[in-house]
C-alpha cells in the first residue's frame, strides 16, 4: 500500500483534478473499512504486498472491465477457452478455495488509462517477485478472463452478475457469493491454480480432457465413459439415449382401410342426427328461386370459335347505306423484279446510288428496300423489315385518311386542241427571203408606205432609211438629231409624208420617193398652210425647216416639251397622235397636220401612257397603260371602255381593221387578244413567246397577226374574226419565224406587214430588217 | 400507340399506281395535306331572311373529327381504335378540307358521321364495356384475396364474337375474298411467330390451323398461279373464283421484333383476320365438297428428329392426310381434272425429293399444287412416303454445291426451277438449274410490261418460248453476234497497233477517208433528197404539234407536261436499265475474253 501510496503521490496534481473517478475509487477503497480487513484476511498466508497488488489487481480489472466493448469480446474468448480453464482449475482442486472478488466484473467507473497502465505495471512487478502469483496474470484482459471464469462459481452466474448490478454491488466486498438454503454463506470459490499450474496439469493429467471444473463447488470433476459418450453422441446430432431407434416402422392409423372400431368412442352430437333449420331454410330459398327461373344453370363454355356457311344467305343488294361512301382500301402494290432474290444484274443499284439512297429521307425512296443478289435460296435471310411493313399496312388501313380520287389517265394527244392545219390556212410568211443591211445599230422600228413599195426604218445610230421592199436597196439616208423611236408613214396614199419622232421632236419627212406628182402634191399641200389670223397659244411649236433641211425633205417640225415615244396617223392622214414620255397631264398630243394645231385630249391622264393608237374606221382613241387599254370616243369625249389586260406591263398594241379586235403584247411574254364585243378582258392570252413582247401587228387584208419577242422569233398567227357576231374569233398560230440574232439581250424590236402581200417584216437588236415571205 | 396517333394521322405505305389511257376512279391514301391557301372567306347571304350560318350545313355537318367521335361514343383512344379496326371505320379526307375544319387549317382527322353513328349501336362496344368492369372485378379481387371470387369473375369473363361484322363488312362472299389479301399475310406472319410473349398462343395456333388449311384448299382447288421468291418471303397468287388473291409468307426465320411497332394494333387485326378466314375457308372447303374443319389424323409413328418443332405438327399431319387422299381417293379426280388446265398439271407425274437444306413447306406446297409428288428425309420430318433410294424419283431438288452421292436416273436441281417453271407455265430446261451453276435471274410474275416499258432479255427470250420458239435459234442468233463482235474488236485492236507503229499509215488514211467522203457526196444526192422529204414531213408535224401546244388552255398544258414529264422519266429509267445490262454484259464478255486468253 505504502507503494500505491507513494504512486500515487507521485502522480502530477493535474492528473489528480482530471482523473476524479480515480480519486473517488481511492477515496472509497480508503474510507471504506471492510475491504481492507477482508482483503488482510484473504491474504493471511502471503505477504502484505500481496494484498497491494490484490487491491491493484481488482482496480486494474475495474479499469478493463470499464470498457464494455473488451468485455463483449472477452466473453467470446471465455466461451472459446472454457474447457481449457475448467481443466486448469479442476487441478488445482485441492488448494483451498480463493476468494475471488466479484469486484473483477465491469464497473461503471472510467478510471484514466495512464493510471491502469501503471498499475498494470505494477502488477507486474509483483508477478515476478512472486511466481505464481495469481495476481501477476492481470496484464491483459484475456488473462484477466480467464482468472475470472476460474473464480466464479459457473459461467452463467458470471453472466448474471454481469447484468445484475444490485447483486454485484451487493455482494461486491464480501468473501461470499450468497446464502444456501439453510441460510449459510456460499464462500467465493479459492482460486488457487494459475495458468502454470494449468498447463502443467495439462501437460502430465492424462485424464485433463476429460476433466470439468465445477466452478459452484470449485470442484475438478472427471467425466465418466458413458457421459463422454452421451457428449459425443449430441455433438453429432444423435439423439441421447442409445437405445432410441429412430426409424421405427410407421403405424398408419388413420388410412383407408375402415376399422371396426371407432378411433374414439364419443357419443355422437345431437345436431348430428337433427337436421340444421338454417340449411333448410338457405336450400328452401334457393330452390325457390330455381322454381322462379332466377337461378340458370351456367351455360357450357364454348371454347373455340366454330365457322359456319355465313353467306349461305347472302344477298347482293343488302348493301348498308354506308358502303355509298366505301372507300376500300387500296391493295399493296406487288412486287417487281428489283424485289427477287435473284434479280436480273440491271436492277441492282451500283456503289452511287446505294450511297444515294442511303442519304435519301425513308419517304423519299422511290424503293423502300435495297435489291439485293443471292446466288442461291439457302443463303437468303430474313427480311428484317418484315413486321413493320405489315404492321405500317395496319396502320394505313384503319388510320389513313382515304379519298376517292379521279385519276386523269388521258392521252396527252388528246389535250392537244384540235385546230385547222397550218397548211389550210395560207397564205402566211414562212421562209426568210430578203435582209435589209445598212443601219449601225439596233432598228427600233420600221413602218411601209401605203403602196408597199417603200419601207422606212428608224435605228439608233440617229438615221432613218428608206428600202425598196422589192429589191432591198436602200433608197435613201437621213440623219436626224438623234435616235429615232417611232417611226410612221402616212397611211392615206395621195400623200407621201412619214413621222418621224426623235428626242422632243416630231419630224414629217417627205421621203421623194415614187410618184413625183404624189409627193410634189404633198409638198404643196404642206405650203398651202395660211396662218390663222388669230394667233392662238400652241402646246407645241410648228416650224417649217428651211434649205438645207427642205433639201432633204424635212417638210414640218414639231418641236415637244419632252422627249416623243411614239406617232402614229389617223387613217384618213391628218391626224396625228404623239406619246410623250411625260409623268405629267400632256401625255398624249394630237395634232392636225393641215391646220398646224395640236391639242391635248386629256386633262389628266391615269398612268404612264404606253401607246396610242386610232380606230379605223370611228373616231376612237385608244390609249394603253402600263395594265389596261382605255377606249376613248373623240366626239363625245368620254372613256368608252377599258380593258384589262391582265398582264404587268403592256408594250405594244395593234387594232384590227375591222376595229372590233385588239391584241396587246406585254413585257411579260404574253399576248392578248380582245374581243370588244365580247368582254373587257382578254378572249384569248396567248403566252408563246419565252421572253418580252416588243411588237405586234395586225395585217391590213389577211387574217394575220404577229408578234415580235425578245427571243428572236416572230410568231405569225391565224386571226380570223367573222362577220358573224356570235362566232369567236379563230386563233391559230401558223408559223414561227426566226432569223434575228439576239444582242443586248434584244431581239425582234418591231414587226410590220406589207399592206398587200402576206409578207413580214421585222427589225431587230442585230441592225438588220428582215422579210419574210 | 395512343400518344402518337392523336389526331395527326401517321401516314405509311405506300401505293401509287400508274395507268394511262382511261379515267379510273381508284381509292388512296390521302396522305399529303394540300397547302393552307389564303381563300377570301365568302360572306353570309345577308339580303333579309334568316341570316345563314356558316357551317352549319354542307360538308361541315357531314365529318366529324376523331375526339369528336370519341367523345360521342364515350369510348377510351384504345377502345376506339379497337372498335374502328374491326368494323373498318377509316378517316375519310374531305374535299374541302377547310370547309369542314370550320375554317381552321390544322391538320385534323376527319370520320363520316355517319359511320360513327352506324358505330352507336354495335353491340361490341357494350362487350367493351363490360371487359372494362370485369378488369375492375377481378383486380378487386385479387386485391382482397378473394379466390373464389376471382374464380367466379374468371369465369365470367365476357367474350364477343366477330360473326356479325364479318357479314356486315363482306356482305357477299366475293367481297371477302376480295379482301383476303391482308388477312391471309397477316395470319401468315402470325403463324410464324414464337409462343413467347408478344400474343396469345391460341392466336398463334389458330393462325397456323387456318394457314394451313387454306394451303390444303389451295392444293385441292390447284388454284395457285404464281410464285415469287422476293428478298422479304415468298409471294403467292391464287385465283378464287376469278379473283387473284396474293399473299406473303416470310421465310422460315425466328423474328427480331421492333421495339417501335404496337402489336396491340396487328394483335386486332388478327383477331378480326382469323374470324373472316375461318368463313372463307368453311366456305370454301364446302364448295369442293370437303368437310370443314378437316379432321386431323394423330400423327404415325415417325418421330420428329427435331422436337422444337412441335408447332409443325398440325401441318405435316395435315399435309399426310392429303398425301395419302392424294394416292389413294384421289386418282380419279385427278384425271377428271386432266382436262381442265396443263397448268394445273404441270408436274403431274414428276416425282420430286427434296433435299433436307431446301425449304420443304413452300416447295412442298407449290409442288402440291401441280400435281407432283413431294418427299424428303424421313429423319427430317412426317410425311415422308418415299426414300432417296426410290428408283422412280425422277427431279431431287438440293440447295448445296455438289452432292455427294448421285442417282443416274434423276435430275438435280436447284429450288428457283419449281418456281420459275410455275410461273412460266411449262417445264423449263434443268441445265441452267444444275447444282453449283450460276442461276438464271428470278423474275417477278406480277410485272406486265407495257409498251415502252423496259423488258429484261431473259423476259424476252421467256415470252418467245412460251409463243413456241426454240431456244436454240435465239442463243445461235448471240452467238453469231458475239463473233462478229469478236471480230470488230479485232479489227479495231489492229487498228490501234498500226496507228502506234506508224503515222504516215494514219496520214493516208485520213486521206483515203478524205477521197472517200467527196465520192459518197458525188453519189448519193439524190438519196439525201428523198430523206428530206420524209424529214420534211415529220418537221412539219412536229411543228404543228408544237404549235398546237402554244394554244393549249393553262390547266391542260400543265397536265400535259406533268404527262410529259413523266413520260419522259419513264424512257430515262429504261434506257438507264438498258444502259446497265449493256454494261454488265459487255463486262461479262470481256471476263470469258479473259479467261479464254489465259487458257490459251
Amino acid at each position: 500500500r505504502s507503494k500505491k501510496m507513494s504512486k500515487t503521490a507521485g502522480k502530477s496534481a493535474t492528473k489528480r483534478v482530471v482523473d476524479d473517478d480515480d480519486d473517488d475509487l481511492e477515496l472509497f477503497k480508503e474510507n471504506s473499512d471492510e475491504v481492507p480487513q477482508k482483503v488482510e484476511e484473504e491474504e493471511d498466508g502471503e505477504d502484505s504486498d500481496d494484498s497491494d497488488s490484490e487491491e491493484s489487481v481488482f482496480s486494474g480489472l475495474e479499469d478493463s472491465g470499464s470498457d464494455s466493448d473488451d468485455d463483449d469480446d472477452d466473453d467470446v474468448e471465455v466461451e472459446e477457452d472454457f474447457e481449457e480453464e475448467i481443466t486448469s482449475d479442476c487441478e488445482n482442486e485441492d488448494r483451498s478455495p480463493g476468494l475471488e472478488p466479484k469486484e473483477e466484473q465491469p464497473s461503471t467507473k472510467k478510471p484514466s488509462k495512464p493510471q491502469q497502465g501503471e498499475k498494470l505495471l505494477l502488477k507486474e512487478k509483483t508477478a515476478t517477485r512472486k511466481a505464481g502469483g495469481s495476481k501477476g496474470r492481470a496484464k491483459d484482459n484475456g488473462t484477466v478472463q480467464s482468472e475470472e471464469a476460474k473464480g466464479q462459481v459457473t459461467p452463467p452466474q458470471v453472466d448474471e452478475y454481469e447484468h445484475d448490478t444490485s447483486d454485484e454491488e451487493w455482494y461486491q466486498d464480501y468473501p461470499h457469493i450468497g446464502y444456501d438454503l439453510d441460510g449459510k454463506k456460499i464462500l467465493k470459490p479459492i482460486r488457487n491454480k494459475d495458468e502454470l499450474d494449468e498447463f502443467l496439469d495439462k501437460m502430465e493429467n492424462p485424464d485433463y480432457w476429460r476433466t470439468i471444473h465445477d466452478k459452484m463447488t470449485a470442484a475438478d470433476i472427471r467425466l465418466s465413459d458413458e457421459q463422454i459418450d452421451l457428449i459425443h453422441r449430441l455433438q453429432r446430432g444423435q439423439f441421447g439415449d442409445v437405445n432410441f431407434n429412430e426409424y421405427e416402422p410407421y403405424v398408419d392409423f388413420f388410412s383407408d382401410e375402415t376399422m371396426i372400431h371407432p378411433v374414439t368412442n364419443r357419443p355422437q352430437d345431437k345436431r348430428s342426427f337433427i337436421p340444421s333449420l338454417i340449411e333448410k331454410e338457405k336450400v328452401s330459398k334457393m330452390v325457390h328461386a330455381i322454381k322462379m327461373g332466377w337461378i340458370k344453370p351456367r351455360k357450357p363454355k364454348e371454347s373455340e370459335q366454330r365457322f359456319y356457311d355465313l353467306w349461305a344467305k347472302e344477298d347482293p343488294n343488302a348493301i348498308l347505306g354506308r358502303h355509298k361512301m366505301h372507300v376500300p382500301a387500296p391493295k399493296i402494290k406487288l412486287p417487281g423484279h428489283e424485289e427477287s432474290y435473284n434479280p436480273p444484274p440491271e436492277y441492282l443499284l451500283t456503289e452511287e446510288e446505294k450511297l444515294a439512297w442511303e442519304q435519301q429521307d425513308p419517304e423519299d425512296r422511290k424503293l423502300a428496300f435495297l435489291p439485293q443478289k443471292y446466288p442461291c435460296l439457302r443463303v437468303v435471310p430474313a427480311y428484317s423489315r418484315f413486321i413493320h411493313e405489315r404492321f405500317e399496312r395496319c396502320l394505313d388501313l384503319y388510320l389513313c385518311p382515304r379519298q376517292r380520287k379521279m385519276r386523269v389517265n388521258v392521252d396527252p394527244e388528246d389535250l392537244i386542241p384540235k385546230l385547222p392545219k397550218p397548211k389550210d390556212l395560207q397564205p402566211f410568211p414562212t421562209t426568210q427571203s430578203l435582209i435589209y443591211r445598212g443601219h449601225s445599230s439596233l432598228v427600233r422600228c420600221i413602218s411601209l408606205s401605203p403602196s408597199g413599195q417603200w419601207l422606212a426604218s428608224g435605228s439608233d445610230d440617229c438615221t432613218v432609211r428608206f428600202w425598196e421592199v422589192c429589191t432591198g436597196r436602200c433608197m435613201k439616208t437621213v440623219e436626224v438629231g438623234g435616235t429615232v423611236k417611232s417611226i410612221a408613214w402616212n397611211p392615206n396614199p395621195s400623200i407621201c409624208l412619214v413621222a418621224i419622232s426623235f428626242n422632243e421632236t416630231v419630224l414629217l419627212l417627205n421621203p421623194c420617193l415614187g410618184d413625183k406628182l404624189l409627193y410634189n402634191a404633198t409638198d404643196q399641200f404642206i405650203a398651202s398652210y395660211v396662218e390663222p389670223e388669230e394667233e392662238r397659244p400652241q402646246l407645241v411649236q410648228w416650224e417649217v425647216p428651211q434649205d438645207e433641211d427642205f433639201d432633204n425633205g424635212f417638210r414640218l417640225i414639231i418641236n415637244h416639251p419632252k422627249s416623243v415615244k411614239q406617232v402614229t396617223w389617223h387613217g384618213k392622214g391628218d391626224y396625228l397622235a404623239s406619246v410623250l414620255s411625260d409623268n405629267s397631264n400632256t401625255q398624249v398630243l394630237i395634232h392636225q397636220v393641215s391646220k398646224r394645231r395640236s391639242q391635248n385630249p386629256f386633262r389628266k391622264n391615269k398612268g404612264i401612257v404606253q401607246c396610242v393608237s386610232f380606230h379605223p374606221i370611228r373616231p376612237y382613241f385608244f390609249v394603253a397603260s402600263q395594265r389596261c387599254v382605255r377606249i376613248y370616243n373623240l366626239i363625245k369625249q368620254e372613256l368608252m371602255k377599258k380593258l384589262m389586260a391582265n398582264c404587268k406591263w403592256i408594250s405594244s398594241m395593234a387594232i384590227h381593221q375591222g376595229g372590233d379586235n385588239v391584241i396587246c403584247g406585254s413585257y411579260d411574254s404574253r399576248l392578248s387578244w380582245f374581243d370588244l364585243d365580247l368582254s373587257t378582258k382578254p378572249y384569248k392570252v396567248l403566252r408563246h413567246h419565252k421572253k418580252a413582247l416588243r411588237g405586234v401587228a395586225f395585217h391590213k387584208n389577211y387574217p394575220l397577226f404577229a408578234s415580235g419577242s425578245d427571243d428572236g422569233s416572230v410568231i405569225v398567227c391565224h386571226g380570223m374574226v367573222y362577220n358573224d357576231l356570235l362566232q369567236n374569233p379563230l386563233i391559230v398560230p401558223v408559223k414561227v419565224l426566226r432569223g434575228h440574232t439576239i444582242t443586248h439581250n434584244l431581239g425582234v424590236l418591231d414587226v410590220a406587214f406589207h399592206p398587200m402581200q402576206p409578207w413580214i417584216f421585222s427589225s431587230g437588236a442585230d441592225a438588220t430588217i428582215r422579210l419574210f415571205t | 400507340m395512343g400518344g402518337t396517333c392523336a389526331d395527326s394521322p401517321e401516314l405509311a405505305g405506300a401505293s401509287e399506281r400508274s395507268s394511262f389511257g382511261t379515267c379510273v376512279v381508284e381509292s388512296c391514301w390521302r396522305r399529303v395535306y394540300p397547302p393552307v391557301r389564303f381563300s377570301s372567306q365568302l360572306k353570309s347571304d345577308t339580303m333579309g331572311g334568316q341570316q345563314k350560318k356558316k357551317y352549319e350545313s354542307g360538308s361541315a355537318t357531314n365529318y366529324i373529327s376523331r375526339n369528336k367521335a370519341r367523345k360521342k361514343l364515350s369510348l377510351s383512344l384504345a377502345d376506339f381504335r379497337r372498335l374502328c379496326i374491326l368494323k373498318g371505320i377509316y378517316p375519310h379526307e374531305p374535299k374541302h378540307k377547310k370547309k369542314v375544319n370550320k375554317g381552321s387549317t390544322a391538320p385534323r382527322t376527319f370520320y363520316l358521321l355517319k359511320d360513327i353513328r352506324f358505330l352507336l349501336h354495335e353491340p361490341i362496344v357494350a362487350k367493351f364495356r363490360d371487359y372494362k368492369v370485369f378488369v375492375r372485378k377481378l383486380r378487386k379481387a385479387y386485391g382482397k384475396g378473394e379466390w373464389a371470387d376471382v374464380q367466379r369473375v374468371r369465369e365470367n369473363k365476357p367474350v364477343y364474337k366477330l360473326d356479325h361484322i364479318v357479314k356486315e363488312r363482306y356482305p357477299t362472299f366475293i367481297d371477302a375474298i376480295r379482301d383476303a389479301d391482308d388477312a391471309l399475310s397477316m395470319c401468315f406472319l402470325f403463324s410464324t411467330f414464337p409462343r413467347t410473349g408478344k400474343c396469345h398462343v391460341q392466336t398463334i395456333q389458330l393462325c397456323r390451323r387456318l394457314c394451313v388449311e387454306w394451303m390444303n384448299y389451295i392444293i385441292t382447288s390447284r388454284s395457285l398461279k404464281k410464285v415469287f421468291l422476293s428478298i422479304k418471303g415468298i409471294y403467292y397468287q391464287a385465283d378464287i373464283l376469278g379473283q387473284a388473291v396474293t399473299w406473303l409468307v416470310p421465310y422460315q426465320f425466328s423474328h427480331n421484333h421492333p421495339a417501335d411497332v404496337d402489336y396491340r394494333v396487328m394483335a386486332t387485326f388478327t383477331e378480326f383476320y382469323t374470324t373472316l378466314l375461318g368463313f372463307i375457308n368453311f366456305r370454301l372447303y364446302q364448295s369442293l365438297n370437303l368437310v370443314y374443319p378437316p379432321k386431323v389424323k394423330p400423327a404415325r409413328a415417325v418421330i420428329s428428329s427435331c422436337p422444337s418443332r412441335v408447332c409443325d405438327l398440325r401441318l405435316k399431319a395435315l399435309l399426310c392426310f392429303f398425301l395419302q387422299e392424294d394416292v389413294e381417293a384421289l386418282e380419279a379426280r385427278e384425271k377428271q381434272q386432266k382436262e381442265l388446265d396443263a397448268h394445273k398439271k404441270l408436274f403431274e407425274g414428276l416425282k420430286f425429293f427434296l433435299n433436307r437444306e431446301v425449304p420443304r413447306e413452300p416447295l412442298a406446297f407449290v409442288l402440291r399444287c401441280f400435281g407432283g409428288q413431294v418427299s424428303w428425309d424421313q429423319s427430317l420430318c412426317m410425311g415422308s412416303t418415299y426414300s432417296v433410294t426410290d428408283e422412280t424419283i425422277t427431279h431431287q431438288i438440293v440447295d448445296r454445291p455438289n452432292v455427294d452421292k448421285k442417282y443416274i436416273n434423276r435430275y438435280y436441281i436447284q429450288p428457283q426451277w419449281v418456281f420459275d417453271c410455275v410461273n412460266s407455265k411449262m417445264l423449263l430446261a434443268v441445265e441452267d438449274y444444275f447444282p453449283g451453276v450460276t442461276l438464271p435471274p428470278h423474275l417477278s410474275p406480277f410485272v406486265e410490261e407495257k409498251d415502252g416499258d423496259y423488258v429484261p432479255p431473259e423476259k424476252l427470250k421467256l415470252l418467245a418460248l412460251q409463243r413456241g420458239e426454240k431456244p436454240g435459234e435465239i442463243a445461235e442468233d448471240e452467238e453469231g453476234n458475239d463473233n462478229e463482235d469478236d471480230d470488230d474488236d479485232d479489227e479495231d485492236d489492229d487498228d490501234d497497233d498500226e496507228e502506234g507503229i506508224d503515222e504516215k499509215n494514219l496520214k493516208m488514211m485520213e486521206k483515203q477517208r478524205s477521197q472517200g467522203k467527196a465520192l459518197s457526196v458525188t453519189v448519193t444526192p439524190g438519196k439525201l433528197k428523198t430523206e428530206n422529204k420524209m424529214r420534211l414531213d415529220q418537221e412539219e408535224k412536229a411543228e404543228e404539234k408544237r404549235l398546237a401546244i402554244m394554244m393549249m388552255k393553262k390547266k391542260e398544258k400543265y397536265l400535259y407536261d406533268k404527262i410529259m414529264f413523266g413520260k419522259k422519266r419513264n424512257v430515262r429509267e429504261v434506257n438507264k436499265l438498258a444502259a446497265k445490262r449493256k454494261a454488265h454484259d459487255e463486262a461479262l464478255k470481256a471476263n470469258k475474253k479473259k479467261k479464254k486468253g489465259k487458257k490459251d
